[in-house]
């Protein structure tokens, strides 16, 4: 790897600090009687409400149909998740620095499988919190279940739920995309050489 | 009846009025239909979901309330409970808002609230604040644009009904208040006196009052003129020039005391007290004037608490114009002189004389001259009486006939009510002469423009405030409501949009540009800065308490449900706090609690809110109680019960929810 694959392969890495800032995914729920909508935003360590109280009032509204409420300290992923971006971050700069191909493609493979997983516990989250209803909640209507789309927007009653990547997710792409980009660009150098 | 002393004044103005009201009073048949056209209903066409341009705050008169309209639409928006209970809310029911109406005559829930008046700065209304006066027994509130909610009342001690009240200087350095009827006052203690009503002229007295408003609006009391004893009806605060003044219009100079209609009557000329409130107060702040025993009550919402507080006040200071020359100058002004508006300028005073057939207009400039050079045509009980033809600008002809009050549109023009013949007159502020006038339906009182008290008036509506509405709308009986007239004023004539009924006696009003006050905006009150004493901030926290006789009830609610819903335990005999917090934190949702046979309201509890209610049980039974506020779909389950055993059985304290 040349010194341009090196600091690409830092850049990918720090990059990743970023997300410690910002959401990687947000939920929108829109419903007539909340003109200026109401949503949530999470984060690799934390799930907050749009605004102040929405957190608090989506869990209002859950109660009705006997969904389980959302409360951040009991999700474990939350505390799991810094540990994972943190790992990534310095691995990623120990790579650049040893300046190794072949562990820059298994950081490449490791960032994308555990991506992948991640979607994939996202999606298990919300089919459990959609599905997993209580026995006596106060509405039920016959087939209904709430989870939310894992990407994309779905009708819920009579409420629109849109689900849609936050700016952490973007992040994590642009690091994926410069660390390949590292690789790929490493390999065509040492061909020439 | 004793003779009327005449103290010098003159008797000009013999104007045969009688006769002209006699012709005049069933005049004017409503056959016009001016709003009728499709361009009017464009104008005050407010959309679904679109907001008025405006706010309109309206007296509610004899309501001893607030009402809020949205201009042009005429929608009404809210009723702020102010001196009045009200059992929307429970305010001046609930154990929080009871302090708000105590006086020294004790818990009185009503009164008659006459002009709402904008706090300014610069001499323009701010949105921060807005006074309305009690009439019957003396008192300023004022209410926070916050949260439209009342936040403090002060009682006015030394005075007898409190009509020329409340109007504000430029930067709501003071709002002052003045008395309406004398009394007669014990010389040294100003105390009311246990004399011969006949005694009126040498033992009456009056007091104009001066309140100084603090940071956070907390009023006090600064200081009161002793003058004497005639009626003192309306006030304004001077502006630009004239800023450091205040003028209040006076009638009964002829110190009658009885049949004043006729007795009242009699000058041709009453005055218009000119006030240098800051001569006064600087006079009070090194040391003048005499501090007196004057209980007096202040009440204020305690915020951080969430519940109101009364403090008795022991004293305030007098002044008297006698031995403080200088501070009060009388005007001379025809006839009974009823409103004093002063000009966006601050250069005019504009005395309307309800039984005059001119409008008088002062000149501040000349009034100042007049001073410098002694120009008196006399005195009364010491104050200085400037001569009629020194200090008069102009005298508007054919401005109607009862003209009372004056608002200004900002583009040189003024807008005179006349109450006899029923119409808004325009007239300019240059050529002194009219230039259009448009029939009212009827008797209109006061007229507003917004800002068309300030110094920098928004001249698009006028709303003239009708006292007749015969015919306007559909019957409701004898009783019509009285109606509000909007005007559109940006033309060169005037143009009638829209009538609409109000609630109460829409006495006067003020209007504001509404996006200074929607951005003042509280949606809810934050739960964790709740610190009432009883609040419950989870349901983990709720409890219900034995002390004695009393019982507390530390309750809860969310929708939907009460926690506790199932409480035992309470007997005959016992008085019961239900001291409810609502625990939601969203814009909109209040939740209410009814007890059946609770002898007072409901309460109605804003999102992160404590409210207590009292309720003492009568009979042995299973109450129910209930959220009245349509709050969730499930609002109709949100209910619980409350059991009462008879006096002296040993049934437990007992509560909970969802077992
Ligand atoms: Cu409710």
């Amino acid at each position: 790897m040349g010194t341009k694959e090196k600091s690409l392969t830092a850049v990918a890495a720090l990059l990743l600090g970023l997300v410690f800032f910002v959401p990687i995914w947000t939920i929108d729920m829109d419903a007539p009687q909340y003109p200026e909508g109401i949503g949530m935003e999470i984060s690799i360590n934390k799930i907050e409400g749009q605004k102040k109280n929405d957190l608090l009032n989506i869990n209002g509204l859950n109660h009705y149909i006997g969904m389980k409420e959302i409360t951040p300290e009991s999700i474990p992923e939350l505390k799991i998740m810094p540990w994972i971006f943190a790992f990534l971050i310095t691995s990623g700069l120990v790579i650049a620095l040893w300046g190794n191909r072949n562990a820059l493609l298994i950081w490449i493979l490791l960032f994308v499988l555990l991506a992948i997983a991640g979607l994939v516990d996202f999606y298990l989250w919300g089919y459990d919190y959609g599905h997993n209803l209580s026995d006596d909640a106060a509405i039920k209507v016959p087939g209904m279940t709430y989870q939310p789309p894992l990407i994309g927007t779905k009708q819920l009653l009579n409420i629109t739920a849109s689900s849609w990547p936050g700016p952490g997710f973007y992040i994590s792409l642009i690091s994926m995309g410069l660390a390949s980009y590292a690789f790929w660009s490493g390999k065509s150098s040492s061909k020439e050489n | 009846m004793k003779p009327i002393d005449n103290k010098k004044r003159r008797t000009w103005w013999a104007v045969p009025f009688i006769a002209i009201i006699g012709l005049t009073l069933y005049g004017c048949p409503s056959q016009q239909n001016l709003a009728g056209s499709s361009d009017a209903a464009q104008k005050v066409y407010v959309a679904p979901g679109e907001h008025d341009e405006f706010y309109g705050m309206f007296s509610g008169g004899y309501s001893g309330q607030m009402t809020v309209y949205g201009l042009p639409s005429g929608r009404h928006l809210y009723t702020i409970p102010v001196f009045s209970q009200a059992p929307v809310s429970g305010y001046g029911y609930s154990e929080e808002t009871k302090p708000m109406l105590q006086t020294t005559h004790g818990f009185i829930p009503w009164d008659d609230a006459h002009h709402p008046e904008m706090s300014q700065t610069d001499g323009v209304p701010d949105g921060r604040w807005i006074f309305i006066n009690a009439n019957n027994t003396p008192r300023v509130a004022r209410i926070d644009f916050a949260n439209f909610q009342t936040a403090e009342i002060i009682e006015i001690p030394n005075a007898a009904g409190n009509h020329a009240s409340p109007f504000v200087t430029t930067n709501t350095e003071y709002i002052s208040a003045a008395t309406r009827f004398s009394i007669p006052m014990d010389e040294e203690t100003l105390e009311n006196q246990d004399v011969s009503i006949s005694s009126y002229a040498e033992n009456f007295k009056g007091t104009l009052s001066f309140i100084k408003v603090g940071e956070e609006g907390e009023m006090n009391i600064d200081f009161q003129i002793l003058v004497p004893g005639f009626n003192y009806d309306l006030s304004h605060a001077g502006k630009g020039p004239s800023a450091d003044w205040s003028f209040f219009t006076s009638y009964n100079t002829e110190e009658a005391h009885t049949l004043l209609e006729r007795n009242a009557s009699r000058n041709d000329k009453d005055f218009i007290a000119a006030v240098n409130w800051r001569k006064a107060a600087e006079l009070v702040a090194n040391g003048e004037g005499r501090e007196i025993p004057a209980p007096h009550y202040r009440n204020y919402m305690d915020h951080n608490e969430q519940r109101a507080k009364s403090e008795l006040v022991e004293t305030v200071t007098v002044i008297d114009p006698i031995e403080n020359p200088g501070i009060i100058y009388y005007l001379p002004t025809p006839k009974s002189p009823h409103g004093v508006d002063v000009d966006p300028s601050g250069r005019y005073i504009i005395g309307g004389g309800k039984l005059s057939s001119v409008l008088p207009v002062h000149s501040f400039e000349k009034m100042i001259e007049a001073i410098e050079n002694e120009d008196f045509e006399g005195e009364v009980d010491g104050i200085p009486v400037l001569n009629y033809d020194s200090v008069i600008h102009a005298e508007v002809e054919n401005a109607g006939i009862g003209t009372l009050h004056t608002e200004f549109d900002g583009k040189g023009y003024a807008y005179t009510t006349a109450f006899i013949s029923s119409e808004v007159v325009k007239w300019s502020l240059e050529t002194f002469e009219v230039v259009d006038r448009i029939d009212t339906y009827y008797s209109p009182g006061h007229l507003m423009i917004p800002g068309g008290d300030s110094m920098q008036p928004e001249g698009k509506y006028l709303v003239a405030l009708n006292k007749i509405t015969k015919d306007r709308y559909l019957p409701t009986g004898p009783e019509l409501f009285h109606s509000a007239q909007l005007i559109d004023i940006s033309g060169d004539k005037m143009e009638l949009l829209l009538d609409f009924p109000t609630d109460g006696e829409p006495h006067y009003a003020q209007g504001i540009a509404a996006d200074i006050v929607k951005e003042r905006q509280i949606r809810f009150y934050q739960l964790e800065e709740n610190n009432h004493p009883a609040a419950t901030k989870t349901e983990a926290d709720t409890r219900v308490e034995r002390d004695g006789n009393n019982v507390h009830v530390y309750m809860t609610t969310i929708r939907s449900h009460f926690a506790p819903d199932n409480i035992e335990g309470i007997k005959v005999g016992d008085k019961v706090y239900f001291h409810v917090t609502n625990l939601e934190q969203d814009w909109d949702v209040p939740h209410g609690f009814a007890m059946l046979g609770a002898r007072t309201a409901e309460l109605l509890i804003m999102p992160g809110e404590t409210r207590t209610l009292v309720w003492e049980p009568q009979k042995p039974g299973v109450y129910p109680f209930y959220c009245t506020d349509f709050c969730s779909a499930l609002h109709q389950e949100m209910q619980g019960y409350a059991r009462v055993s008879p006096a002296g059985s040993n049934v437990p304290i007992s509560y909970g929810t969802g077992n």
